[in-house]
């Protein structure tokens, strides 16, 4: 066995083992997979926000070149619908409203996009033309495109039988609690803004591979997935009753997922269907377009907020109602969004003592909406953030020392909030400390001033955050209507020479786990990291998972296999003393050496693994031979990192664009196992955190056609229009966990867009501006600064 | 069917394609050469980019006719046959200048051709001004802006080796 090296553990930089790999263009993602005798899909969708569907006619496409079968909504009667993974119930107790969501359209389509029919032809081409030549014919609907419409007196129902298009009306915390802290309140401040709808955009378009095998009866699912074993359970026991042993689902190199491949959709059970109906395989990939109509949007909230204040500034008193959109119909997560990760962090790094939300979840006739990128906690922080700000100016305090004057101290933890969650760890001065060094705030007047002389106007925005992730403990989600466990599971392979094989249920689609999980092997077993492999993604390997979203792979997933170690470490240290003859007790164990204490005995990791396998001179009776172990690991608590992001932007008054200039990060992730890659982590977030603040958003006409629904009409960011974003660490570690870690994959999407639109309405604070929604584009911008202009003329 | 004789990573193809045939669909389904992805279809992202006769092409743009008589280099024919990496390739793995890895052929052949079109160098500013098609979802291009900054001094033969990434 090699000396390991330290370096190769627990908070080095390590360079990606999976690199290799997608720079050799070796990576196998989904479309890359070709089955023999596959054949494509192509799914016909509908043009239409709401109709109903009077005929199909398939004869002339049944009849094209190469055209194999065509499935309607006629053919997938009986088959389950998509479900919903989370029960959320009404203020009188009642459940939500949940209506059928077809896999393909029986009778009536719901928005654009909505699949109607699957063509499978023996090519991708042949089956598209095919597609074209299916007559449909609509009776079209009046639509509501948005939840104003959808919420007005009289406006058609998305779905029969759900009143007034309201899918729950939910709350939190104790109104009456709430509304007598606003009775002696010194002031209290009213605000009103909207989370911009946004589409995630991972570059790879998703797809899917759906394989049969008539002699087993074995169904293979290949698919663009961030859970694997989730997509095996709805998929298998909710839409096409296919128990788990009939069931293969692989996930293999995913390109970007950002919440957008947790769900089931229709096409992965199209693909899985059709390859059993027809004996072949039938593979399908989205264009992008269809991306921007299928896969499930995230954000869309319209809130309005009090905040009551005491003379001195300290919050006495939040009460926030909430609008979300969940689209036409209910995604796997859609309804848990707006509620248990968003109306929980509402207290957020504060010690408001009461806090009330109510949140109304809404049916309109659009694409499906749910968990994107931080997933309900980037809405709160936006909220709480631009609160904060505006009742700073309000009150006439800075905005450092409003924020100060209400954190939650360092030593108030644990920490009990009002709604709900109890915080394990944090330090939020300490991270607004180093983030107000590191962005150069005391210097920041003297650039104003220098930018001001060069005709530019210069404002600097903050942002402190907390977010809850490593989801979750299975008894509270369960206890707050989650239909699923949410523990994590990892198996610790260990080979007869000493190298280790990780079988873990999450999912690496860009975290570079198969680096980071193996950091903690070599730091745990002393097994050099080439010698340590991480496998993930396949029901047939691994045992069972949840799969990554919320920031949990290392939280849960990580802590499942510290427990798998330590059961083997356990096991090691008996096969030690027998071959050491000492006792168990006596046996130490560091990185690769097994030693009795206090001698020079000592036996390596590869002599105990070589025993374990040839059990020669072993303790049959007492010890099974071999070293694997698995381990499940239900979490005692979410984890909670939190920071301080600061961000600094110049405005040209005459083209009203936004320079984001600098961009400061400083985020509590708990223990950092190898920092190049949280750095990297906190960069892409803070990019899609700017991209929402400044340059995306999704926009539907009145009829229900969205509108941006390609790269040439929603602003994705490009290189030119991001910052360098200066990334650093504070470190508290979580208190429940083995390895101390917290998360980092949603810190930058959460923390970032408050600073942004912060730092905008500072450079227009001459401008009589309040507020501006994201995206802050130069249109607003011009109508702000000329309004403003007209003001000081008046 | 029509036929199309091309070069692509050092090797002879004749392949019969349709006249839509995309160069993407031709190397991708005929040639299994799947290192080249499609992110998008209004050859706004990217991720398709090979290089055609030297220059950098977004293959999803470009008919398989049109590439007749091509020589055709995509991210499966950039290392050495020994599998020593191009320098952009090392500096991509040095500078943690790929997540998910979808992106990243179509980025790597986009950058090459970038430092090849500038031989007096590269400013940041200019990089992710020469960046504006291609899209990564992953990164914040900030790793992406390092790795070909320093991947040009070597190109460029101002460096022997890449310079080491800062801790």
């Amino acid at each position: 066995m090699n000396v390991v090296t330290p370096f190769e553990g627990i908070g080095a930089s390590v360079k990606r083992k999976e690199d290799l790999r997608f720079l050799s263009g070796r990576g196998q993602y989904t479309d890359d997979i070709n089955r023999p005798g596959q054949t494509y899909a192509h799914i016909l969708r509908s043009p239409h926000a709401h109709a109903a569907i009077k005929g199909i006619d398939t004869t002339a496409a049944k009849a094209m070149p190469g055209v194999v079968a065509i499935f309607t909504g006629a053919d997938m009667q009986g088959i389950g619908g998509l479900p919903c993974g989370w029960q959320i119930h009404n203020k009188d107790g009642s459940p939500m409203a949940e209506p059928p969501h077809p896999v393909l359209a029986q009778g009536k389509v719901r928005f654009v996009g909505d699949a109607v029919a699957a063509v499978i032809a023996t090519t991708r081409a042949a089956a598209r033309d095919a597609a074209e030549a299916i007559e449909v014919e609509y009776e079209v609907l009046p639509a509501v495109a948005t939840m104003e419409a959808a919420l007005a007196p009289g406006a058609p129902a998305v779905h029969e039988g759900v009143a007034g298009n309201v899918c729950y009306d939910w709350h939190i915390g104790d109104p009456a609690v709430n509304a007598a802290a606003f009775q002696g309140a010194h002031k209290v401040v009213e605000f009103e803004l909207v989370n911009n709808r946004l589409v995630p955009n991972a570059m790879e378009p998703r797809a899917a591979i759906g394989d049969f095998d008539p002699t087993t009866g074995d169904y293979t699912l290949y698919t663009t997935s961030q859970n694997p074993h989730v997509i095996r359970l709805l998929m298998g026991a909710f839409v096409l009753q296919l128990p788990e042993h009939k069931l293969r689902v692989v996930a293999p190199d995913v390109g970007g997922g950002f919440g957008s491949k947790i769900f089931h959709y229709a096409e992965e059970a199209i693909v899985t269907w059709a390859a059993g109906k027809i004996a072949r395989p039938v593979k399908w990939t989205a264009d992008r377009t269809e991306s921007f109509v299928t896969d499930a949007h995230g954000r869309d909230h319209v809130t309005k907020a009090r905040l009551a204040l005491d003379a001195e500034g300290r919050f006495l008193a939040l009460h926030v109602q909430t609008l979300a959109n969940m689209g036409a119909y209910l995604s796997t997560f859609s309804t848990s969004v707006p509620t248990y990760l968003y109306a929980t962090l509402l207290a957020g790094v504060y010690t408001t003592p009461t806090v009330y939300a109510e949140v109304k979840a809404v049916f309109t006739n659009t694409v499906p909406v749910d968990a994107y990128r931080g997933a309900g906690r980037p809405e709160a922080t936006f909220l709480l953030e631009r609160l904060v700000d505006v009742a700073a100016r309000e009150m006439g305090m800075d905005r450092i020392e409003i924020r100060r004057r209400n954190f939650i101290p360092a030593d108030a933890f644990p920490y009990q909030t009002p709604v709900a969650l109890q915080y394990d760890s944090g330090d939020y001065e300490a991270t607004l400390q180093e983030a107000l060094k590191v962005s150069g705030w005391d210097g920041f007047e003297a650039r104003r001033a220098e930018a001001k002389a060069r005709g530019k106007l210069r404002g600097i925005g903050i942002s402190t955050y907390l977010e809850a992730c490593g989801i979750a403990p299975s008894a509270v989600v369960g206890a707050l209507g989650a239909r699923a466990g949410l523990y994590e599971v990892g198996t610790i392979r260990v080979h007869p020479t000493g190298s280790v094989t990780v079988l873990t249920g999450t999912h690496s689609h860009g975290q570079g786990h198969e680096t980071t999980l193996a950091q903690l092997v070599t730091d745990r077993l002393g097994v050099p990291l080439a010698q340590v492999d991480i496998v993930h993604g396949d029901t047939a390997k691994i045992p069972f998972g949840m799969g990554t979203y919320g920031s949990r792979s290392l939280a849960v997933g990580g802590s499942a296999m510290v427990k798998a170690m330590d059961k083997i470490v356990a096991k090691a240290r008996r096969i030690a003393a027998h071959l050491m003859e000492a006792s168990v007790e006596d046996v130490e164990f560091d990185r690769g050496t097994f030693r009795v204490a206090g001698t020079d005995k000592t036996k390596s990791w590869g002599e105990i693994c070589l025993t374990a396998y040839v059990p020669h001179n072993y303790p049959i009776e007492e010890i099974e031979p071999g070293l694997d172990e698995t381990a499940f690991y239900d979490p005692k608590n979410f984890t909670y990192p939190g920071g301080c992001h600061i961000c600094e932007v110049e405005i040209d008054p005459d083209t009203c664009q936004v320079e984001v200039v600098n961009f400061t990060a400083v985020d509590d992730v708990g223990r950092v196992i190898n920092p190049m890659i949280v750095e990297g982590q906190v960069q892409g977030g803070v990019a899609q955190g700017i991209g929402q603040a400044l340059l995306e958003t999704a926009v539907y006409d009145e009829s229900g056609q969205l509108l941006s629904a390609s790269f040439m009409d929603y602003q994705m960011p490009r290189a030119n229009d991001l910052p360098p974003v200066s990334v650093a660490t504070h470190t508290t570690l979580c208190t429940h966990n083995p390895l101390g870690v917290k998360g980092c994959g949603e810190v930058g999407a959460i923390g970032s867009p408050p600073a942004v639109i912060n730092a905008v309405v500072d450079a227009l604070r001459d401008f009589g501006v309040r507020h501006i929604e994201m995206p802050a584009t130069p249109a607003k911008i011009w109508g702000i600064i000329h309004a403003g202009q007209r003001l000081a003329a008046e | 069917m029509p036929q199309v004789t091309l070069t692509v990573n050092g090797t002879s193809h004749t392949v019969e394609v349709e006249g839509r045939t995309l160069l993407v669909e031709l190397l991708r389904e005929k040639l299994r050469l799947t290192g080249t992805h499609v992110g998008c279809d209004t050859s706004q992202c990217g991720a398709c980019v090979v290089h055609v006769n030297g220059e950098s092409v977004k293959s999803c743009t470009m008919l398989a006719l049109q590439a007749d008589g091509g020589e055709v280099t995509t991210i499966e024919g950039l290392a050495k046959p020994d599998g020593t990496l191009h320098p952009m390739q090392e500096a991509f793995r040095e500078y943690h200048a790929l997540q998910c890895g979808f992106c990243t052929p179509g980025m790597v052949m986009s950058a090459i051709d970038l430092v090849q079109k500038h031989p007096q160098g590269m400013s940041e500013k200019e990089i992710r001004e020469g960046l504006e098609g291609n899209l990564c979802r992953c990164t914040g291009y900030h790793n992406i802006v390092k790795a070909i900054a320093a991947a040009q001094e070597v190109m460029h033969g101002r460096r022997a080796e890449l310079a080491p990434a800062a801790e």
